[in-house]
């Protein structure tokens, strides 16, 4: 067991983890945030991205001990006061989901996506998607999600 | 899936780190970013009894200015190497082949140093490294030593870094003024190429003058295309020239046959992405 000490959405956590331990499982299983998803188990489909020190990585390709001092945002870290995330609230009104299940990493990319490049052009965001894969919306509402979220005109 | 058991370690010096491996031989593993290694944990493919992360050694992050060199920390990230403004300058072909590697998030996790060790021929920073003449940096219980990209790889997954040894940086000699292009050939996003070609020229109104080309997936390892380049010098960098001197990209390859194409097709691709390669290298 090795000791770690982080910040997960903006609360202290401590605890002994088995090296082992992926961060998508030490989120989940010790901490109960199941709003981060493991989509493929490959490291390919980005469902479980979250943000360290607020870059976005994908969760099940990092090592909890790995984590040790960072600063962790999950999907369930976004929202503040009872207020969704702009990106959340675009998502919700571009209907950038159906099955819901890409959403979380989504979100968490774009986010990231947008602290980077505010203003960036459809191109720029399906390219900094990459990594994130969606089997029901074709990823077109997605695209003009992040658009509506960075207040450019949505053209996909 | 979840790796099987390991003992962790965070040494914080390199030194720290050699003594380790010194210690445990070969049932330690070296962990940088982990964009290579944890999937292959997680298959179980490989069950070390320590792993070591050189995650927490400052020393071995960031690049530097070295006179006619450039040094690439072994675990600057692929995000930090492709945003850093001396390598686009006097690099410029390792800017362009990380426009296209991995994914956002994999770039924000993953090292220089890392993919280089890992030697997947199909990586695409080797062939880069090999046409830029890079010179790898290893040290062990004996010291420093550096050893040319030509002996660097030895075969599929396999370097000359030993056991017991770290990748400490990557030393890139400088290419100022010389222009650059990756040209990857895939299927799907975010992947691995299943060809890819690496090139930079020195143009001298408007005429070749040098050029170094890298080929990714050609062969267990990466492999520079000599006879392109030795055709190259003193032709004009038009689309008839080029296409003339690409046509022997090929020559000495051994590339694989899979899923994604058989040996002949990707001889096929090689002469062509050369081509496209050298051409938008040559800004034509
Ligand atoms: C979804 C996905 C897509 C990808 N797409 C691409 C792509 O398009 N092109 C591409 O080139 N790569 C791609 N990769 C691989 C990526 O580039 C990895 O980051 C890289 O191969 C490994 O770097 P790392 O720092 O994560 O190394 P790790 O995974 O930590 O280590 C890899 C291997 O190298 C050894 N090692 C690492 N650092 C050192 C060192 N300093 N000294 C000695 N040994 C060391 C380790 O022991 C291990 O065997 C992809 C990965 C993923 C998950
Ligand atoms: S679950 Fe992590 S990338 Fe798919
Ligand atoms: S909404 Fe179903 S996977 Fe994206």
């Amino acid at each position: 067991m090795t000791r770690i000490k982080l910040t997960v959405d903006g609360a202290s956590v401590a605890d002994d983890v088995e090296p082992r331990m992926l961060l998508v499982q030490y989120l989940r299983e010790k901490l109960g945030k199941t709003g981060t998803v493991i989509g493929c188990d490959t490291s390919n489909c980005g469902a479980c991205t979250v943000h360290v020190n607020g870059r976005s990585v994908k969760s099940c390709n990092m090592l909890a001990v790995q984590a040790d001092g960072a600063e962790v945002t999950t999907i369930e870290g976004l929202a503040k006061d009872g207020e969704l995330h702009p990106v959340q609230e675009a998502f919700r009104e571009c209907h950038g989901l159906q099955c819901g299940f890409c959403t979380p990493g989504m979100i968490m990319r774009s986010v990231d996506l947008l602290q980077e490049n505010p203003k960036p052009t459809e191109e720029e965001i399906r390219i900094g998607l990459e990594g994130n894969l969606c089997r029901c919306t074709g990823y077109h509402n997605i695209v003009r999600a992040v658009q509506h979220a960075a207040g450019g005109e949505v053209t996909a | 899936m979840i790796p099987a058991q390991f003992d962790y370690v965070a040494p914080t010096s390199v030194e720290e780190a050699l003594a380790l491996l010194a210690q445990h031989g070969d049932d330690a593993k070296i962990i940088a970013g982990g964009q290579s290694l944890l999937p292959v944990l997680r298959m179980r493919l490989n069950a070390p009894e320590l792993v070591v992360d050189l995650g927490r050694i400052d020393t071995l992050r960031g690049v530097r200015d070295d006179g006619d060199a450039l040094v690439i920390g072994a675990m600057t990230t692929h995000d930090d190497v492709s945003k850093d403004p001396m390598v686009a300058e006097h690099a410029a072909l390792v800017s362009r082949a990380m426009e296209h590697l991995a994914d956002a998030q994999v770039r924000h996790r993953g090292t220089f140093g890392g993919a280089l060790a890992h030697a997947d021929p199909a990586g695409d920073l080797g062939a880069p490294a090999m046409a830029l003449g890079a010179e790898f940096v290893i040290s062990g219980a004996g010291g420093e030593r550096r050893v040319g990209a030509d002996d660097f790889f030895e075969d599929l997954f396999t370097t000359a870094i030993g056991d017991d040894e770290i990748l400490t940086a990557v030393r890139i000699p400088k290419h100022t003024g010389w222009g650059a292009h990756y040209e990857k050939f895939v299927r799907v996003a975010h992947q691995w190429p299943i060809v890819a070609v690496a090139a930079t020229v020195r143009t001298e109104g408007g005429a070749i003058a040098e050029a170094r080309i890298g080929l990714t997936n050609m062969g267990s390892t990466p492999l520079r295309a000599r006879a392109v380049e030795a055709a190259l010098v003193g032709q004009p960098a038009t689309e008839e020239a080029v296409a003339a001197a690409a046509a022997a990209a090929a020559e000495g390859t051994n590339p694989p046959s899979d899923l994604n194409g058989d040996a002949d097709y990707r001889r096929h691709l090689a002469t062509v992405l050369t081509r496209r390669a050298v051409l938008a290298a040559a800004g034509v």
